[in-house]
C-alpha cells in the first residue's frame, strides 16, 4: 500500500451532504475485476452529461480543481453501499485525502485500506476549510499525518484525531493481511477453542 | 459480571486477540461471497500465493449481475463485463474450495436471502459480507455487516477483521402496529427520525413488543436496513421464533449439537440494566405506512403527507433537499399520494422473501395493475420462486399483470438488465433512493410490498388502508 506522509495540495470543495457511494462510482463501473482505472467515472453520473460530454459546472471540472488532491465534502459522506471501487476510484483520479464532519463507516475503512486519508472534523472547522477549498487552486492545504495537523493557505493550523493504528498502517503503508497474519497463533488457539465451545459452526 | 448487551455478547465471543490499545482480531464464523465485490479479493490471495484459510465457513453465490429472464443460464444473456464477474466467481469458487450455489442452483439467489434459508446464518455468529445489507442476518441476533474488499480478501486469508468495537444503540417499537403498517415501515420511520448518519459508530440492537411480534422475515427486513440509518450493525435477540425458523435447515446443528447451541443461544440477549450509548422510542401505533420522496433514506414521509419545501429544513440539508426535489420532479406541496408512476419493482435482500410476497399477493388478489404499468417481482431465491408458485402467489402476480422473474438483485441496483430509463419514476421495494440506484435518471420511493402492489393497481402511489 503507498504511504500517506505530508500532503500539499489543492483542495475541491463539495459542500452537499450526504454524498453516496453510487454518486461517487456508480454501478455500471463496479462490473471490473480490478482495482484500478476508475479514476476517469469518479462522480461519474455529476462529471459528466448524459452525451458524454463534461458538465462544466461540475467542480472537478473546473480548470483550478482538476488536480485536486483533497476533498472536503459535506456530512455523511460515502454513505450507502460497502464498494471499494468508491475509495477505489478517488484514488485513481488523484485524491489521497477527504475532509468531513462524518464518514460512512464501511467507506472510512475502506479508505485506510487504500492509503486515503478521511479526517473527521466539526462543523466550524469543516466550514473554514470549505472557504479555503473555495478560493480556488492558490489555495493549497497542507495536511501532515505525522504531526496531525492542516494548514490552510492562510497558514491556520487546525489539528486532528486519528486512531494510532490506522495513522501507523498509513504512514508506513503496511499491509493488514501480512500484521494479521503475524498473529496466527492466536487465531489457531481462539480457532481450537472454538472447536470445543461452539463445535456447530 | 457487568451487566452486557447482546452486542457486547457476541464481541467479547470472538475476539481471538486484542491490542494495548484495543484494536481487536474478530473471528468470523461466515463469510459470505458475491461476485461483484470478490474478484480483486481472490486475485490478490492468488498474488501472494495465499490459501482461504476457512473454506468451510466461506459460502458464494452469484446475485447482483445475473439475469432474472427465463434461459439465463445462456451467458449470451448477460453483458461481457457481467459474464466475466460470473465466471471469475464459478472459477474462484472451485479453484478455493468454497461452498458455491451457481445461477442453474434452485438455491442460488440474493445472497442475504441463500444465508439464512440454508441455515449458514446461526444465533451469537459474526457474519460478513462484501456488501453492505448485510445487517440483514441480525435478525438472527448475529453481528453481521459489510466491508469493502480488501477486508475480504482479509478475512478469506485469515479468518479475522481488524476492528475496533462501536457503541452501543437501542432502538425500542413499543406496542402493536396498525393494520397496513408493516416491517418495512418500520425502519424507514426509523431511519426517518435518526437519519442516514444517526446510527454511524453504533450497533444498533431494535426490541419492543412490535419487534418481537414480527415474523423472522420482516425482523430481517428491518435489521437490512441498519445501514441506511449509518449503524455497522443492526440486531434482534433471537427467541423461539428464531429457534423454529433455523431449525432442520441443512446446515443448522443437529441433535446433540444443537442442544449445545441452543443452550447458547438462550443467553444471548441485553441485560436488564446493560448500559446504552444511546436509546430511540419509537409507538408503534404512530407508525404509518410510509413512502420516501427523496433521494435519501431517511427523506420518508407517511403516505399522507405532502412532499416537503426546501425550506422547513436547516443546515446543509436545505440544498441536498431541493438538489432531491428537483432529481424526483415533483413539487413542494403536492400530495404524495397524488404522485403517478411508471414501474413497480417487488424484490430484494429488503423485501424479497416469502411473506413480503404474501403481502404483496393478498392486496393483488382478484385485481388488475393499471394499463401502462410496467411491474415485475423478482423473489430473493429459486427456493423462494418455488414457494410461491406451490402456494399460488405466482399466479395472482401474473393474473395481476406482473412479470414474474428468476431470483437475483435485480433492479434494487440495475447492474443486470433490469434498470429504469431516465425519468422513469418507480415504487420499488428496495432499500436505497440514491440517485441513479436503479438507473441513470430513475426516480425510486421506497416503500412495502403492500404499499407497492397498491401503487400498482391505481397508478400512483397509494395508501394500502383504502385497499383492505
Amino acid at each position: 500500500m503507498d504511504k500517506f506522509e505530508k500532503l500539499q495540495g489543492i483542495a475541491a470543495p463539495m459542500p452537499l451532504i450526504n454524498i453516496d457511494t453510487d454518486m461517487i462510482i456508480p454501478k455500471v463501473f463496479l462490473k471490473t475485476i480490478k482495482r484500478s482505472g476508475l479514476g476517469v467515472n469518479l462522480f461519474d453520473e455529476m462529471r459528466y452529461n448524459a452525451d458524454g460530454s463534461e458538465n462544466p459546472d461540475f467542480v472537478l471540472n473546473k480548470p483550478q480543481y482538476r488536480d485536486a488532491e483533497i476533498l472536503v465534502a459535506g456530512d455523511n459522506f460515502g454513505c450507502g453501499s460497502s464498494r471499494e471501487h468508491a475509495p477505489w476510484a478517488i484514488k485513481d483520479f488523484g485524491i489521497k485525502c477527504v475532509i468531513s464532519t462524518s464518514f460512512a463507516d464501511i467507506f472510512f475503512n475502506n479508505c485506510f485500506k487504500n492509503g486515503i486519508l478521511p479526517i473527521v472534523l466539526p462543523q466550524e472547522q469543516v466550514d473554514t476549510l470549505m472557504k479555503d477549498a473555495e478560493k480556488g487552486a492558490n489555495a493549497r492545504m497542507t495536511v501532515d499525518l505525522e504531526a496531525q495537523e492542516i494548514t490552510t493557505s492562510d497558514g491556520e493550523t487546525i489539528p486532528f484525531e486519528v486512531d494510532a493504528f490506522k495513522k501507523h498502517c498509513l504512514l508506513n503503508g503496511l499491509d493488514d493481511i501480512g500484521l494479521t497474519m503475524e498473529k496466527a497463533a492466536a487465531i489457531d488457539t481462539f480457532e481450537s477453542q472454538s472447536a470445543q465451545s461452539r463445535p456447530w459452526v | 459480571m457487568s451487566p452486557k448487551t447482546l452486542y457486547d455478547k457476541i464481541w467479547d465471543a470472538h475476539v481471538a486477540h486484542q491490542a494495548e490499545d484495543g484494536t481487536c482480531l474478530l473471528y468470523i464464523d461466515r463469510h459470505l461471497v458475491h461476485e461483484v465485490t470478490s474478484p480483486q479479493a481472490f486475485e490478490g490471495l492468488r498474488m501472494a500465493g495465499r490459501k482461504v484459510r476457512a473454506p468451510e465457513k466461506t459460502i458464494a453465490v452469484p446475485d447482483h449481475n445475473v439475469p432474472t429472464t427465463e434461459g439465463r443460464e445462456d451467458p449470451a444473456q448477460m453483458t461481457e463485463e457481467s459474464r466475466i464477474q460470473v465466471q471469475a466467481l464459478d472459477k474462484n469458487a472451485r479453484d478455493f474450495g468454497i461452498h458455491y450455489y451457481p445461477v442453474s442452483d434452485i438455491r442460488q439467489g440474493i445472497v442475504h436471502i441463500v444465508g439464512p434459508e440454508q441455515g449458514w446464518t446461526l444465533p451469537g455468529m459474526t457474519v460478513v459480507c462484501g456488501d453492505s445489507h448485510t445487517a440483514t442476518h441480525g435478525a438472527f441476533g448475529a453481528l453481521a455487516h459489510g466491508i469493502g474488499t480488501s477486508e475480504v480478501e482479509h478475512v478469506l486469508a485469515t479468518q479475522t477483521l481488524i476492528q475496533k468495537k462501536s457503541k452501543n444503540m437501542k432502538v425500542e417499537i413499543t406496542g402493536k402496529l396498525n393494520p397496513g403498517v408493516t416491517a418495512k415501515d418500520i425502519t424507514l420511520a426509523v431511519i426517518g427520525k435518526t437519519g442516514t448518519a444517526g446510527g454511524t459508530g453504533y450497533v444498533i440492537e431494535y426490541c419492543g413488543e412490535a419487534i418481537r411480534d414480527l415474523s423472522m422475515e420482516g425482523r430481517m427486513t428491518v435489521c437490512n436496513m441498519a445501514i441506511e440509518g449509518g449503524a455497522r450493525a443492526g440486531l434482534i435477540a433471537p427467541d423461539q421464533k428464531t429457534f423454529d425458523y433455523v431449525q432442520g435447515r441443512p446446515h443448522a446443528p443437529k441433535g446433540a449439537q444443537w442442544e449445545a447451541a441452543l443452550n447458547w443461544w438462550q443467553t444471548l440477549y441485553s441485560d436488564d440494566d446493560a448500559h446504552w450509548d444511546k436509546v430511540v422510542t419509537i409507538k408503534g401505533e404512530d407508525i404509518a405506512p410510509v413512502v420516501t420522496w427523496g433521494t435519501s433514506p431517511e427523506d420518508v414521509l407517511p403516505i399522507t403527507a405532502t412532499v416537503p419545501n426546501p425550506e422547513d429544513f436547516t443546515g446543509g440539508k436545505v440544498e441536498a433537499a431541493r438538489r432531491s426535489i428537483e432529481y424526483m420532479g415533483l413539487t413542494p406541496g403536492q400530495k404524495l399520494s397524488d404522485i403517478a408512476i411508471d414501474t413497480v419493482f417487488i424484490g430484494s435482500c429488503t423485501n424479497g422473501r416469502i411473506e413480503d410476497l404474501r403481502a404483496a399477493a393478498a392486496i393483488l388478489k382478484g385485481k388488475k395493475i393499471k394499463d401502462g404499468i410496467r411491474a415485475m417481482v423478482v423473489p430473493g431465491s429459486g427456493l423462494v420462486r418455488a414457494q410461491a408458485e406451490e402456494e399460488g402467489i405466482a399466479d395472482i402476480f401474473k393474473e395481476a399483470g406482473f412479470e414474474w422473474r428468476l431470483a437475483g438483485c435485480s433492479m434494487c441496483l440495475a447492474m443486470n438488465p433490469d434498470q429504469l430509463a431516465p425519468g422513469e419514476r418507480c415504487a420499488a421495494t428496495s432499500n436505497r433512493n440514491f440517485e441513479g440506484r436503479q438507473g441513470r435518471g430513475g426516480r425510486t420511493h421506497l416503500l412495502s410490498p403492500a404499499m407497492a402492489a397498491a401503487a400498482a393497481i391505481t397508478g400512483k402511489l397509494t395508501d394500502v388502508r383504502e385497499l383492505m
